[in-house]
């Protein structure tokens, strides 16, 4: 299992990758193969304005449903429109082509509150 | 017992495999203070041929059973249903099996479920069905509840003409949650007065329920109240107490209809005094995922061959628990296949010919009634197999003259109207000869002798 | 040995809609003897488009044909966990379609209706008799049905004490059905953890005045008894709260210990489960709802009642919660279920518990040992292993697919939750020791097979006309009818 350095994560499994203001949100490759194969995304819509820890969207596998919960408050900007139709994509490649949202931070400070890869390591083999 | 095969000497050898003395033994994480220290007081068990005597004895107590003449409807309807229908559904492979949770010894069960999902389909005019609810009534509170939960909206319209166990349904299930129900009168035509309805939309409702046929046997115009409804964004909910009039009138699909709603019991299951019955479900396919009950879906196997599975699980109580989108987990498998049976025997000829023939038959008794003196009919508009008739001396006056005679002349419609005690509901069904039909218009003049 | 190598003839068969032919008819009706009406155009609609045309015989094999692609209790042994998947007795389905009870009109006169309503008061009577509750309604359609209802009823008694509250508190062993319920009735939801059983001291922990109930399951889904039921219900009744039962699982406890009894105000039963009455491929059920006396002004309307010896429907009771459904119920389920009360009588009902206890702890004591068995309190009528014994990567997923190639239907899987790879066994009391002997032999096998064969589990099943489906292809794409 993989765990970018260059990654931010929460502990409801979302990854962050954060460029200017810009943060691109998914969820984690432990969070898609805890998941098994996803058969829906549900995502918000341009112009959405999330709120750090309130959910925005919900990821689906035949058997299991998950909250996507907004790691950083701010407003999508973009969604990652192939997803509805191959929602694989978030089990083949969770950091690159399985991203979901990008949302412009209004609050870039939380960035500075979640884990990095090697916490996030610790974290879920807690979990487990 | 004949249903328990246990000897004494398989009990023996069980207790001893599990090193326990006794069978009470096996109980005694129960605490002595909650046991019950008597025996049930219940009536002394019966063998079989008793308890059919018994039961044939009770059941002629049921003296409607043996009423030959009955005008009665009101969401229940007196079909004819071919003997193939309950040959089939007692094969035991069908009836004793559960929930297909396993689809490769369950697959005569999700074929079946596909197919009646798709005839609900092609009837209803509709993208998507369930694979069935508990009845009409229920399946139209869990159709108000779905369209609250799609639309994000908390206010619904529910025609008055609409049945009323149908409304007081959506009235329960709504009791405790956080939604507006407000009542659309009806014109003296019997139709949802629309400009009433123009006048209760705001931009807060989420859905409008129409009878299609309403309560009173009548056509609504499905198509005009859809404009109204969708120009104010809400969803149309058409719930239908008589689907064999989906023979005859052009679907709710075509005419709009966002949700469709209905009672399956006209397609081959029994009256039996009211249960069980089908609640069928069918929505437009932007809304799949938020619709409640089960759903069967195509697939493949490992091979390549053509099955079915119970399919997006997600949305229901099993996996999304207190955020499902119902808290329904059984359907009324057996009474769709009932349902599935009787279509695919009626067929694309059958269904027409019988929806015509209640009209037909409807339409001749509501007529010759028209004629009689002391009578009238309330509503002027169309109306399928079921009329309002007005009496000039009164609904249960006539109803009870009519019982005398051996005829169920109807449902009295001051029980569930107080505006109404003059007038009572006939139903005719292709069950209903014209002979019948003139055996109560000759009793309904006997009053004035 | 008995075992794979049985097999029989399977036919394949189309879709009925693949079947069709223009022109073929399977129905007959009389000719129509008064005038052909019509409607106005803008009314009528076309023909009802790719409908079927068939024969009477080809719909009878059709349907016959797919019902030999069905196992149900009549075919074989069927421990699907939680689910009581017992002997249906046949005489049951006789008495259903008695003509005076099949044909009757649910809206007919009541003095007409004599023989029904008398049928439903009396299994009123008896419901309450066997749960301890003064009051019964026959109303709910299913077990979830009668959740609901029961939920209503005590958020109904709370309004009429001038606070609704807002938590329910639910065990994390609780069916899913549990929750939903509770999010319908407008409450939000309160897990409470349980390390098998529930303990009075967590409920304490969770008990205020805005926990207007506890929703348990007794015996729950473990298969276990809450033995502290009595003291978590003092504690709930305390601080003002009311308790709930799930009764799917009251097969356990006929003629032995009754909820009323614990100090449960409302409980559900489910006739299809306890009380023999079939499982129709997924339904239809019954959910009756048993309460306390206090409670008994909030049941749905209308309630069944005597007056002298004329029955009749009560529809005039205010404090109704109002009705669930229309009519009073699933009346042939009702008949079914009496049939069954009426053959057992209360001594034959306390031997069903017993037995059906007896049968899953036989299964326990042949299993425990090769299966991991997470809870080990003396279990009631079924008992709950997990997949962590099984070797060579096998799961639950893949021993239940290996018990259909042995001739069975598998237990329930991966519920409770609580238990990671669950595999809930629940035999029921109508059957043999032979019968789980072998079914035992089968699940030592397949334990085997998973350390010296473990792709006889992977491939399995590979004696069902159909291999393993591919449930996600059909969730990604759904198909949900079939199109020309």
């Amino acid at each position: 299992m993989e765990f970018p350095e260059e990654l931010k994560y929460t502990e409801e499994h979302e990854w962050v990758l954060v460029e200017d203001d810009v943060a691109t949100i998914g969820i984690s490759d432990f969070a898609q193969d805890a998941l098994g194969d996803v058969v829906f995304v549900e995502l918000p819509e341009v112009g959405t304005v999330l709120d750090a820890g309130k959910t925005f969207g919900v990821v689906e596998s035949v058997k299991a449903v998950s909250d996507i919960y907004a790691p950083i408050s701010g407003e999508v900007i973009e969604i990652n429109e192939e997803l509805p139709d191959t929602p694989e994509l978030i089990n083949t490649s969770p950091y690159e082509d399985g991203w979901m949202v990008k949302i412009r931070m209004s609050n870039p400070a939380e960035a500075e509150d979640l884990m990095d890869a090697e916490a996030y390591q610790e974290f879920i083999e807690g979990e487990e | 017992m004949r249903y328990i095969p246990h000897t004494p000497d398989d009990v023996r050898q069980m207790l001893s495999v599990i090193g326990v003395d006794s069978v009470e033994s096996l109980f005694a994480e129960i605490p002595e203070d909650v046991r019950l220290q008597r025996p049930l007081d219940l009536p002394l068990p019966l063998s079989e041929s008793e308890l059919l005597r018994e039961l044939a004895a009770l059941s002629s107590r049921n003296d409607a059973a043996r009423t030959s003449l009955s005008f009665l409807g009101g969401g229940a309807y007196n079909h004819f249903i071919p003997a193939v229908v309950d040959h089939l559904i007692s094969r035991s492979e069908f009836y004793t099996a559960y929930t297909p949770y396993q689809p490769e010894i369950s697959q005569g069960t999700l074929q079946a479920i596909f197919e009646y999902q798709t005839l609900i389909c092609q009837l209803t005019g509709m993208e998507v069905a369930n694979a069935s609810m508990y009845d009409g009534a229920s399946a139209c509170a869990e159709a108000v509840l779905m369209a609250v939960r799609a639309g994000r909206k908390g206010r619904v319209l529910l025609s008055r003409a609409l049945h009323p166990e149908y409304r007081e349904t959506v009235r329960t299930y709504c009791r405790y949650l956080d939604v507006e129900l407000v009542e659309i009168p009806f014109g003296k035509d019997g139709r949802t007065d629309r400009l009433a309805l123009e006048r209760e939309m705001d931009a807060e409702t989420a859905a409008v329920v129409i009878g299609y046929p309403n309560f009173f046997g009548v056509v609504e115009d499905l198509a005009a109240l859809g404009e109204v409804v969708h120009a104010g964004g809400a969803r149309l909910v058409a719930a239908v107490q008589e689907p064999i009039a989906l023979g005859l009138l052009k679907s709710p699909g075509e005419l709009g209809a966002d949700i469709v709603a209905g009672e399956g019991q006209s397609f081959g299951i029994p009256l039996s005094f009211g249960g069980p019955y089908l609640g069928f479900f069918a929505a437009s396919k932007r809304d799949m995922r938020v619709m409640p009950g089960r759903l069967v879906g195509e697939t493949v196997d490992l091979d390549g061959r053509r099955g079915f599975v119970l399919t997006l699980a997600t949305r229901e109580q099993h996996i999304r628990r207190e955020k499902a989108t119902s808290n329904i987990c059984s359907n009324e498998g057996l009474c769709a296949l009932m349902a599935a049976i009787y279509l695919s025997l009626m067929g694309k000829a059958g269904i027409r010919e019988v929806a015509l023939q209640n009209f037909s038959k409807a339409k001749y008794a509501r007529e010759r009634i028209a004629d009689l003196k002391g009578f009238s009919i309330l509503h002027e508009s169309p109306t399928f197999n079921e009329f309002a008739v007005h009496a000039d001396e009164g609904a249960a006056a006539v109803l009870l003259r009519l019982q005398e005679k051996g005829i169920l002349g109807g449902l009295a419609l001051d029980r569930f109207y107080d505006e109404m005690p003059d007038n009572f509901l006939v139903c005719v069904t292709e069950q209903n000869s014209r002979g019948e039909i003139d055996a109560l218009v000759e009793a309904l003049k006997g009053g004035r002798e | 040995m008995k075992g794979p190598g049985r097999s029989g003839l399977t036919l394949d068969e189309k879709l009925i809609f693949e079947h069709s032919d223009p022109g073929r008819r399977g129905y007959s009706l009389p000719p129509l003897d008064v005038p052909v009406a019509s409607l106005p155009p803008e009314l009528t609609r076309e023909e009802v488009a790719d409908f079927p045309e068939l024969s009477e015989v080809d719909v009878v094999r059709h349907f016959t044909r797919l019902s030999a692609w069905n196992y149900g209790v009549d075919s074989g042994f069927y421990p699907l966990g939680s689910c009581t998947m017992k002997y249906n007795p046949k005489v049951n389905e006789s008495a259903a379609r008695l003509p005076g009870f099949s044909e009757i009109h649910p809206l007919c006169p009541e003095n007409l209706a004599q023989g029904s309503l008398e049928l439903m008061f009396r299994l009123q009577e008896a419901l309450g008799e066997i749960a301890g509750f003064p009051a019964v309604t026959l109303q709910p359609a299913a077990g979830a049905h009668g959740e609901l209802t029961g939920m209503l009823i005590i958020r109904a008694h709370h309004e009429a004490h001038g606070n609704p509250r807002r938590k329910v508190l639910i065990p994390d062993t609780a069916h899913g059905t549990n929750p939903a319920t509770a999010a319908l009735c407008g409450y939000d939801v309160v897990p409470v953890s349980s390390d098998g059983i529930l303990t009075a001291a967590a409920v304490a922990e969770r008990m205020d005045e805005d926990v207007a109930a506890l929703m348990v399951t007794n015996p729950n889904t473990l298969g276990l008894f809450e033995s502290e039921i009595r003291k978590i219900c003092d504690i709930v009744h305390e601080r003002g709260g009311l308790v709930y039962c799930d009764g799917a699982n009251l097969n356990a406890l006929l003629g032995i210990a009754r909820p009323g009894d614990m100090g449960i105000d409302v409980m559900h039963f489910n006739l299809h489960k306890t009380f023999s009455t079939p499982h129709g491929g997924g339904g239809p059920g019954s959910g009756p709802v048993g309460v306390t006396g206090e409670l008994a002004r909030y049941l749905p309307r209308p309630v069944v009642v005597r007056e002298k010896d004329v029955y009749r429907l009560d529809y005039d009771r205010p404090a109704s919660i109002g009705r669930l459904r229309s009519f009073h119920g699933n009346f042939g389920i009702l008949v079914r279920a009496w049939a069954y009360i009426r053959t057992l009588g209360g001594e034959g009902l306390r031997l069903a518990s017993e037995m059906a206890v007896l049968n899953a702890n036989y299964i326990r004591s042949r299993l425990e040992g090769t299966y991991h068995l997470p809870y080990e309190k003396r279990s009631l009528h079924e008992v709950v292993f997990s997949d962590r014994d099984l070797e060579g990567d096998c799961h639950t997923l893949d021993l239940a697919k290996r018990l259909i190639d042995f001739g069975y239907h598998p237990p329930t899987v991966y519920f409770p939750l609580v238990v990671k790879g669950a595999i809930m066994i629940e035999p029921t009391e109508t059957e043999s020791k032979e019968t789980l002997d072998e079914f035992c032999e089968a699940m030592l096998t397949i334990a085997d097979e998973s350390r010296n064969d473990p792709d006889r589990l992977k491939n399995a099943p590979v004696r069902t006309r159909l291999r393993r489906l591919d449930e996600t292809g059909a969730a990604r794409n759904p198909r949900l009818k079939w199109e020309r």
